[in-house]
């Protein structure tokens, strides 16, 4: 048996990564495919509501009185869960459940008050196409976000049971990139129901 | 306290009878038994099981065909109901279409990409398992309703509103757009697969312009996937509500039936090059084989699959040019799908010139790869007539579409996958198939479609629509019908002659070697069938064609299959930079295990009582899939309060 060292006379790292493992491209391919999946349902609001023309709209000027705080406090729990990922890296596991915890609860709060907006639209799913496209596009996000919740809190429960290093964290770092990416969305399903009717 | 390996020095080693081989063995072996059989993650084992299912879908959707034809072999039979009819042509579509045509490539991507790329398994081998439990869990969801007598009826594209509640109100389309979005599933982390694995598993040194063009074809493929299954998976969820909750996405009163169309063919044309790609890719890495040459313009041929699909996903309104769109739309659509003819041009110029500068060893996996250039040309012709808005309007819903739709899904994918088993047989089993049946095989294949195809483009022009169960005597259309019928019939004994090919050699063919065509590619520096853990040591790769590096002498590099980066302390491969294949990890492989066959049921249990509005059995399915998930994804080691990583003792 003849041994020799590589080529490359560097050691490799052994297991997963941060970003350098597998878990974490797949997490940007489920990005990739989940973020197609919004761009088609906003593509449907989109079509609909040229062909139908600009009287469609139940409301011209939507109130943004919950949905603009409500979008404040998701960006934040984007922040706090990136701050948490900072604490991992540098072996701060105080830091890490912090921001953890913070970003899931601020994305509990998320859910009950978009449970209020949703309450206090006149009109329901099968009422028109509006609300149909308005229930079902934030009726996906919102089950993003509680998926996304969940995800945090299991992830949470892993770093108080110790599972994470700051050289072996990558459900750490998936979990985080998947909440960034369902906050992003929420700009965009944003925009579309809230902002663009102000441009009419 | 397990303690954790940070860091390794990459070890290389010269492989022997007796090392690495049987110590990976234990490693890698799956555990005899059902347990063991159940939670397999072994990419060959996926792979095969997959090629199977795709076959039986294919032998059910060509009965279907079959008895079809039987009803259209003369003029005013009435063999089968109008009901049954329109069951027979939707669940004939969704299981060539949907059951059989992707999963078919999908199996042998699967068995073939890891020994292609120089690995161990797929990037993501649980990933893997679940990809197949959940395409044969929607498979058999679809044809739950087919034996119930609640098929889809409305047509493999489920047009509104005939498929709106209104007009179709059975279960039938609630069973088509639910199995459907479960496929959509298998569909999507199977490509997720393919793409991480592409990214992330190829063998150290085989930089982006040294993979096969399988590999090319399978990963544009499944880009393609994670873009578009999205729309169809959405189109089919709000079909659905509109079915059962009274939204209103499709209906004329308020909302925009055209709607369905556009998210239906944005997702159905990409398809159509997800199912043909990968098949031009066997064709393109099986013919240089049998040309003992390298394949013609290797990077214009990578670069034009990529290209048609680039193109492929803005040309989808040209299964809507009769739907009154702007003529601005239609021109610009047109303009799209006639550019395609290029890059497709390209490949098949390159494959021509392959053969021409070759020097061709005329086997039965050659005829299938050959005669799909021919097919294809018919196919891509009839694609670029039908291209031009006018033409179209002239013989949309005729069956001259039926034609074309053929020529290219039989000629650009069951001859090429034909070849394909021809080709890899050996590989997968240890043995030959017989050339002599398979000369017969090919011939009654390619004469049979060729009867029973060419004439539907004259039907079609005589004004023949698709789709209906009969047609009245005395419209000329009597004797094509007639020759159709035979020639399908000759096609299904064809096939037929395949499925006795393989029966016969799995026990007598003669014993293949390792490489019995004298192959370029790593798979064939393996034996046949290959061991659990397919490479002993990791090659090293210095050139497209390691096989053929000392016949070509194109450079002084060799590569190194013998002697290669040893990893045996566990399930290990090793993982490269995406583009020029540079070692950057050691990869943790996971074991088997039956967590993606646990949540395979547990949507199964969703979608069943989804099916019903039975809520409870959603939920349960819910608890199901959270379950298998957490079990899934639990980490394997305490790492926080442990020492500092230590140095593993070198073995040896």
């Amino acid at each position: 048996m003849a041994e020799a060292t590589f080529a490359a006379p560097y050691a490799l790292p052994v297991g997963a990564r941060a970003r350098n493992s597998t878990g974490w491209w797949g997490v940007l391919c489920l990005i990739a495919t989940e973020g197609s999946l919004f761009a088609y349902l906003l593509f449907s609001y989109a079509y609909i509501a040229i062909e139908r023309g600009a009287r469609w709209l139940p409301d011209r000027h939507p109130s943004i009185l919950l949905s603009g705080p409500n979008t404040l406090l998701l960006l934040l729990s984007s922040v706090a869960a990136w701050w948490g990922e900072g604490g991992v890296k540098r072996g701060q596991r105080r830091r890490l459940l912090a921001g953890l915890a913070l970003a899931a609860a601020l994305g509990v709060v998320f859910i009950i008050v978009q449970g209020f907006e949703w309450r206090s639209k006149p009109y329901g799913i099968s009422s028109g196409s509006y609300g149909s496209l308005f229930f079902t596009i934030t009726g996906f996000h919102m089950a993003h976000v509680i998926v996304g919740v969940a995800i945090l809190t299991v992830v949470l429960a892993w770093s108080g049971m110790g599972y994470f290093h700051p050289r072996r964290h990558s459900p750490v770092s998936v979990a985080v990139i998947y909440w960034h990416f369902v906050d992003a969305v929420w700009l965009c399903v944003f925009t579309t129901f809230y902002l663009t009717p102000y441009l009419e | 306290m397990t303690f954790w390996e940070d860091s390794r020095d990459p070890v290389l080693a010269r492989t022997s009878e007796s090392f690495p081989g049987p110590r990976l063995e234990q490693i890698w072996r799956t555990k005899p038994g059902l347990i063991g059989w159940l939670g397999s993650v072994d990419h060959k084992e996926i792979g095969r099981r997959y090629i199977a299912t795709a076959f039986v879908f294919l032998i059910l959707g060509g009965l279907e065909a079959l008895v079809m034809r039987a009803q259209l072999a003369g003029p005013e039979e009435r063999l089968l109901t109008p009901e049954q009819y329109d069951q027979l042509f939707t669940m004939h579509g969704v299981s060539m279409i949907f059951l059989y045509a992707s999963p078919i490539l999908s199996g042998f991507s699967n068995y073939l990409w890891p020994l292609l790329l120089g690995s161990r398994d797929m990037a993501f081998p649980r990933l893997n398992a679940l990809s197949y439990w959940i395409y044969l869990a929607a498979g058999l969801f679809i044809y739950a309703g087919f034996v119930t007598g609640h098929a889809p009826n409305a047509g493999w594209f489920d047009y509104v509103p005939y498929a709106a509640r209104a007009y179709d109100p059975g279960i039938n389309i609630d069973v088509y757009a639910l199995g459907l979005i479960l496929l959509g599933m298998s569909t999507t982390v199977g490509a997720a697969n393919l793409v991480v694995t592409f990214l992330r598993t190829r063998a150290p040194g085989m930089s982006i312009n040294r993979v096969p063009i399988l590999i090319w074809g399978t990963l544009t493929a499944s880009v393609a996937n994670l873009l578009v299954v999205p729309a169809v998976s959405l189109a089919f969820f709000l079909l659905w509500m509109d079915r059962q909750f009274g939204t209103h996405f499709f209906d004329a009163a308020q909302g925009q039936p055209l709607l369905w169309q556009h998210l239906f063919w944005m997702f159905g044309h990409p398809w159509v090059y997800a199912i043909v790609l990968p098949a031009m890719g066997m064709v393109s890495d099986g013919l240089p084989t049998f040309c003992r040459r390298p394949l013609v313009g290797y990077t214009l041929v990578a670069l034009s699959t990529v290209g048609t699909m680039a193109l492929g996903f803005g040309v989808w309104v040209h299964h809507m040019f009769a739907t009154g769109l702007p003529s601005l739309s239609l021109s610009f659509f047109s303009g799209a799908s006639l550019i395609i003819t290029l890059p497709s041009a390209v490949a098949v110029f390159a494959w021509t010139a392959t053969i021409w500068t070759g020097r061709p060893v005329i086997t039965t996996a050659f005829l299938f790869f050959a005669s799909m250039i021919v097919l294809f040309v018919v196919g891509g012709v009839s694609g670029f007539m039908t291209a031009s808005a006018p033409v179209d309007w002239q013989l949309t819903d005729t069956y001259f579409v039926v034609a074309h739709i053929h020529y290219v899904l039989i000629g650009i994918n069951v001859f090429p996958v034909c070849g394909a088993v021809y080709y890899w047989f050996p590989k997968i089993t240890g043995r030959l198939l017989n050339e002599r049946l398979g000369q017969w095989n090919f011939w009654t294949m390619f004469a049979g479609f060729n009867l029973g195809f060419f004439p539907m483009h004259l039907l079609g022009l005589m004004g023949m629509p698709r789709r209906v169960y009969t047609y009245p005597d005395g419209l000329g259309w009597d004797v094509n019908n007639l020759i159709v019928s035979l020639g399908s019939l000759l096609f299904a004994v064809g096939v037929l002659l395949l499925f006795v090919n393989v029966a016969v050699s799995l026990r007598r063919g003669a014993p293949a070697g390792p490489n019995p065509w004298d192959a370029p590619t790593l798979e064939w520096s393996v034996p046949s069938p290959p061991p659990e853990y397919n490479f002993a040591v990791i090659p090293i790769v210095a050139s497209r064609h390691p096989l053929w590096e000392d016949a070509l002498d194109e450079a002084p590099a060799r590569s190194r299959l013998t002697e290669g980066l040893l990893l045996d302390r566990g399930r290990e491969t090793v993982a490269t930079t995406p583009l020029d294949g540079e070692p950057n990890l050691i990869l943790e492989m996971p074991a088997d295990s039956l967590a993606p066959l646990t949540l395979a049921i547990g949507l199964v249990a969703i979608f069943a009582s989804l099916l019903f509005r039975q809520w409870v059995g959603v939920g349960g399915g819910i608890l199901i899939v959270t379950l298998a998930l957490l079990g899934w994804f639990w980490p394997l080691r305490v790492h926080a309060d442990e020492p500092p990583p230590r140095e593993v003792p070198e073995h040896g």
